[in-house]
């Protein structure tokens, strides 16, 4: 019983949280951020039975739900996780409390509605990964842009408006194909012999690869168009930089650290296990511009001047990799992209809270205001060293351990037919190198500024909360860096499983061939 | 005992971990040093435990590794995915290196107790120092590439940390933005090039991993010693991991950091740039002599480069005046001489080169730290001289360490070198023109090693009157005499047959090159007349070069003035490092930043997409715009559009 209700417990207990605070008064913060923050934990706890709990032999949905909604169209609400989706709901239950916590007195207007924003997005982010209805994620996928939108639009900074509207109008552009995409695929599955329109991923896993190329086709790229302006992909990535930079530190941790998944989550789930044929299509030309994306987005980063900026251009920069190792198809490159969107949630996350940190001190995100305030701030610029060596990439850290992965998937890949995307792909390890350090070194190494003030302040270094919030997130930084298996092994089965559908698709093509092939010789015989 | 291996990698582990924790709560300088040298120490002892273990083994089983956990592994059970391990290998090989490491890594840990007294940084600089000794010795017990992966990078980054670790210090860089830069620059800037040679070796990994289907050593070399040398696939898994090599070992085209490295605080430079981070490239390509014996090309592009190496930087190193730079210089040119030996099959005597130079050259920079410490600083040799009287200890043990280096018997260079130069003229992947570069390369390093001793300790002193040099305290001193003994008398194990020595070295590494050595079809060479010729050759050479150095710069100082006044063009040239920095920057650093800046970010990203997305934008409001004045809310306007509109379709009907 448990085990089935868990799921749906996880996804909307921080509804609770909103309830409770519709009873404090908006004058009394310090009860909201403890309301806020004591939820978002209180969740975290409860998803960690899921990682516990999780069977990592099966490669089946676990914790799944299914209630009746719309009974006319066969569209229930219908929950489940496999390994992905647990990293990925953990990665969110996790980093959510870390983003109220890291900005505690950041926000100073209407903190409670703020407060209320995050919670409701994090039911969105968390259900937008258990859902195994089209139908339903299509709800979740949408209701979190709501929350999402307003903590750009409200709580951001200057140009927070347009940053939010862009926002909104690429992500919408995008869903609104897949929503017609949706329906199409339910349509298509009723017009077989004794079928009927359903929005049920597993059945329709089993229906959706049989279409005809061509309707493949336009459904992937229905469905493909929206995810990739999610992940970002270049060239859809310019909303990116816009809202990053606009929205408020805790929007940015979410952001970066779960939204941006979504895009690469939604290509694993549903572009490549639904439509075979089109991946297969679309290898090349989605394996060039992940390429073209990591080298992009690095040189673009190493060139800002906002390091919250660089940071949003090095996401365009590692989410390439991630969907390099997607289209690899190999067990490698999806294990690696697996865990890749865990550490880039991790590591930019606390990026960006790092970014929060130094800006609420000193009011400016200019590199250039910046110099030697490792003197005055020792124990951030630990935090920060580890954090950048950990997107660097370096051995024993997280990131290595995803984009190793990624790289040999992609080096042993079938699919994608040239050595070539793994050789230019690795070069982003030296330009993170270059993008990271430089700005590093010139913020908070080389000579101090005159008198101590950046941006006409004085530096402190961060308090015991902000060491707490950072530490966290270093200790799975190190643990995955130094024992991935804890995590891996729980998304071995995703990867084995989509693996396995590919390979059968490209064999049911080879299949199709063959018995068209003969047939064309019958004719050619009868001809003659 | 073999399974106490890990416990070599654990005491600096330890020692990182506490004092990174708790070291800043530490007030006791001694408790840091006592803590950051007694864990390198305690490796130490346990190397020296397995390593007089191994010696009373039978050759076939003095190779052995110890798995600990899995590190990477995709586990699905598909038979070609990946799963590595954390597991250290000791073989004779990486026993060696395991006790340079420890064994010269104490040493320096001791005397920076002394140097660094007083440094608000202290226990910074033990934590990072513990960290450097944790990683290197991963680099060389690993049993994969990948670990060994994880090692490399690891030595890379402390080295970043050390050399950067005055971070607001002056130091000029060259490059980028003259004038202004710290130290922090040019631990950026070795960082960022070593990355460079890290893309050769991951991008080799990934060649092995698919062509051998593992990254394990056992099984790559295994699979590899029943394969025949001349395809293309191994000259380019070669060819890449040598570009790791150049990369961390300093060689061309990658050599530009490491003089640069020489910001960090001296016993930085002798531990890390010149007794065992910069060898692990050597260390690498000797522990792969089997892949590269299977492409004898490769072999032929690493002899090259290591002998233009060995010159080039011997030639800056003439006229540099910064007594770290020089030192510097010598460190590469003397690396060069390491990849000479690799490239022309003398692995042996390539790992007994490293062997040797690790004891000279932390020798002499640890005396270049006394001499620093002694004049408050100072590094430009051209303000030192007459410091004979004052650091008498320091004097004498450079001075064998110069020795050592210039290559005069029976003192250890000699010896290693030596060999090198011979396999070089003899061997079947020799040649007399590498052999010549090589005598070539001696002859400039006896010069330039006694310019400096000559310009650093005699004559008068060209210090200001106020500088009163005082000699180190003991712990800086014991180290530099235990290294100057070990500078003598390190020499003798490896001592060549034709000189009656039993070459004990060459036969120690055996084992581990004979598969490289099987794949090469030596021709094996007995004693020779040639040999004693050319070692007697290459002994007046170094001699000249001490005697001409004496000459020039205390008996008629006039001379080098002279000289560089007559070449003033070719002192120029040497002076600015043939202008290597400059070139890269105006070719790759420059470009790259203004194409990212101008053209992809300002361009592609803002002026075109961004145009693209908010231009639709604006025409759709401009549309709306217009068809908003369609409402213009008069009901005979809509009536006769509505009537007009019925019409149109009566008529399509109609002709349809």
């Amino acid at each position: 019983m448990l085990s089935e209700l868990i799921l749906t417990i996880t996804i909307f207990f921080p509804v609770v949280g909103v309830l409770a605070l519709l009873f404090v008064g908006r004058e009394n913060a310090q009860a909201i951020k403890f309301i806020g923050f004591g939820t978002t934990v209180v969740t975290f706890i409860i998803s960690l039975y899921l990682f516990f709990e999780f069977d990592a032999s099966t490669v089946e949905f676990q914790f799944v739900q299914r209630i009746t909604w719309i009974e006319g169209l066969n569209i229930s609400y219908f929950i489940g996780i496999d390994g992905m989706a647990l990293l990925l709901i953990l990665l969110t239950t996790f980093l959510t409390p870390l983003a109220l916590l890291g900005t505690w007195n950041s926000i100073q207007n209407r903190l409670k509605e703020y407060t209320m924003m995050v919670l409701l997005l994090e039911v969105g982010m968390v259900g937008v990964f258990a859902a195994l209805d089209l139908f339903l994620f299509y709800v979740f996928w949408e209701a979190m842009l709501i929350p999402m939108y307003f903590i750009i639009g409200i709580w951001g900074g200057q140009e927070r408006v347009y940053a939010a509207v862009k926002f909104i109008l690429f992500t919408l552009f995008g869903s609104l194909l897949m929503l017609v995409a949706i329906l199409a695929l339910g349509y298509y599955a009723s017009t077989l012999p004794g079928g009927q329109f359903t929005t049920d991923l597993l059945e329709l896993y089993g229906i959706a690869p049989r279409m005809a190329l061509g309707l493949q086709t336009w459904m992937f790229l229905a469905f493909a168009l929206s995810f990739a302006i999610k992940v970002p992909v270049f060239p859809l990535h310019t909303w990116l930089p816009d809202a990053h930079v606009q929205a408020p530190t805790a929007g940015s941790v979410l952001l970066a650290g779960v939204l941006l998944k979504m895009g690469t989550y939604g290509l694993l789930r549903f572009c490549l296990p639904l439509f075979p044929d089109a991946s297969f299509k679309f290898i090349p030309l989605m394996g060039i511009l992940a390429v073209v994306g990591i080298i992009y987005g690095a040189l673009v980063s190493m060139v800002q001047t906002d390091l919250k900026k660089l940071v949003a251009y090095s996401s365009v920069s590692h989410l390439g990799f991630v969907v390099l190792g997607i289209f690899a198809m190999t067990e490698e490159g999806i294990q690696g992209a697996i865990i890749q969107m865990v550490n880039h949630g991790l590591s930019t996350g606390a990026l960006f809270l790092i970014v929060g940190m130094i800006y609420d001190r000193a009011h400016t995100r200019m590199i250039s205001d910046f110099g030697g305030a490792a003197k005055f701030m020792p124990v951030f610029a630990a935090f920060f060293m580890i954090i950048s060596l950990s997107s660097i990439g370096l051995p024993g850290l997280n990131g290595f351990v995803g984009e190793f992965l990624i790289l040999l998937g992609s080096f042993k890949s079938t699919f994608l037919d040239s050595y070539a995307y793994a050789a230019f792909a690795a070069t982003g390890v030296i330009l993170a190198a270059v993008y990271l350090l430089w700005a590093y070194q010139r913020m908070m190494l080389g000579r101090a500024r005159e008198g101590g003030l950046y941006g006409g302040h004085t530096l402190h270094d961060i308090n015991g909360r902000e060491i707490v919030t950072l530490a966290a997130i270093v200790l799975f930084v190190v643990w995955i860096g130094v024992y991935p298996s804890t995590f891996l092994s729980k998304s071995g089965g995703t990867a084995k499983q989509t693996v396995q559908r590919m390979e059968d698709a490209r064999r049911g093509v080879l299949a199709r061939v063959a018995v068209v092939a003969p047939t064309t010789e019958a004719k050619c015989d009868g001809a003659q | 005992m073999f399974s106490y291996s890990p416990l070599i990698v654990l005491f600096p582990l330890l020692g990182f971990l506490f004092l990174g924790l708790a070291g800043w709560r530490l007030r006791s300088e001694k408790l840091i040093g006592i803590i950051g040298s007694g864990s390198v120490g305690l490796s130490f002892l346990v190397a020296i435990m397995i390593f007089v273990h191994m010696l009373g083994l039978p050759v076939d089983q003095r190779k052995q590794s110890v798995e600990l956990f899995t590190w990477i592994s995709t586990f699905t059970g598909t038979p070609s995915s990946i799963s590595v391990s954390v597991a250290y290998q000791l073989d004779q090989l990486s026993i060696l290196m395991t006790l340079i490491v420890t064994g010269v890594g104490f040493l320096i840990h001791v005397y920076s107790i002394g140097y660094m007294r007083g440094d608000k940084g202290f226990w910074r600089f033990f934590t990072y120092m513990n960290l450097f000794i944790f990683a290197m010795l991963n680099l060389v017990l690993a049993d994969n590439f990948l670990l060994m992966f994880l090692g490399w990078e690891g030595v890379g980054l402390c080295s970043y940390l050390l050399i950067g670790f005055w971070y607001d210090r002056k130091f000029d860089t060259g490059g980028y933005e003259p004038g202004k830069a710290t130290t922090s620059d040019a631990a950026k800037k070795a960082f960022i090039v070593n990355r460079i040679g890290d893309f050769g070796f991951l991008l080799a990994m990934l060649l092995i991993f698919i062509h051998f289907g593992s990254l394990s050593f056992d099984a790559v070399f295994g699979r590899a010693a029943v394969l025949t040398p001349g395809s293309s696939i191994m000259v380019w898994i070669t060819l890449l991991l040598f570009l790791g090599a150049t990369g961390k070992s300093a060689q061309i085209p990658l050599f530009v950091w490491l003089p640069d490295a020489m910001a960090g605080p001296t016993p930085v430079s002798a531990l890390i740039h010149a007794a065992t981070m910069v060898t692990a490239g050597v260390y690498m390509v000797a522990r792969c002599s089997v892949l590269y014996a299977l492409a004898p090309a490769a072999m032929q592009i690493v002899a090259v480069i290591g002998a233009l190496t060995a010159i080039i930087a011997a030639t800056i190193g003439l006229v540099q005046n910064d007594i770290k730079k020089v030192l510097a210089y010598s460190t590469i040119s003397q690396l060069g001489y390491m990849f000479l030996g690799m490239g022309v099959a003398a692995f042996a005597a390539g790992i007994f080169h490293v062997l040797t130079h690790a004891f000279f050259k932390a020798l002499l920079f640890l005396g270049s730290g006394a001499v620093i410490h002694a004049l408050h600083d100072e590094q430009n040799i051209q303000k030192m001289g007459g410091l004979r009287k004052y650091l008498p200890t320091t004097y004498w043990t450079f001075v064998v360490g110069a020795i050592a280096i210039a290559g005069i018997p029976p003192f250890s260079g000699f010896f290693s070198k030596d060999e090198i130069l011979w396999k070089t003229f003899s061997s079947d992947y020799g040649s007399i023109p590498l052999w010549f570069l090589g005598v070539f390369g001696a002859g400039l390093t006896a010069f330039y090693m006694f310019r400096l001793v000559s310009l650093t300790f005699e004559g008068e002193g060209r210090y200001g009157h106020d500088v009163h040099p005082h000699e180190a305290p003991r712990t800086m001193t014991i180290p530099l005499i235990i290294l100057a003994f070990l500078s003598v008398v390190g020499g003798l194990v490896g001592i060549p047959e034709s000189l009656l020595g039993g070459n004990a070295v060459e036969h120690w590494l055996g084992p581990v090159f004979d598969p490289a050595y099987e794949k090469l079809r030596l021709t094996p060479h007995g004693v020779e007349a040639t040999e004693y010729v050319l070692m007697i050759l290459s002994v007046g050479v170094a001699a000249a070069g001490i005697y001409g150095a004496r000459v020039v710069y205390i008996r008629r100082t006039e001379l080098a003035e002279l000289w560089r006044r007559k070449y003033a063009s070719l002192h120029k040239l040497l002076f600015n490092k043939y202008y290597v920095d400059e070139a890269y920057d105006k070719l790759v650093v420059s470009p790259t930043v203004k194409v990212s800046d101008g053209f992809l970010w300002k361009g592609i990203d803002v002026a075109v997409i961004d145009g693209a997305v908010n231009g639709s934008a604006r025409l759709i409001a401009m549309v709306a715009q217009n068809i908003r004045r369609v409402q213009t809310g008069i009901a005979q306007q809509y009536a006769t559009v509505f009537v007009g509109g019925i019409l149109v379709i009566l008529i399509w009907l109609m002709f349809k």
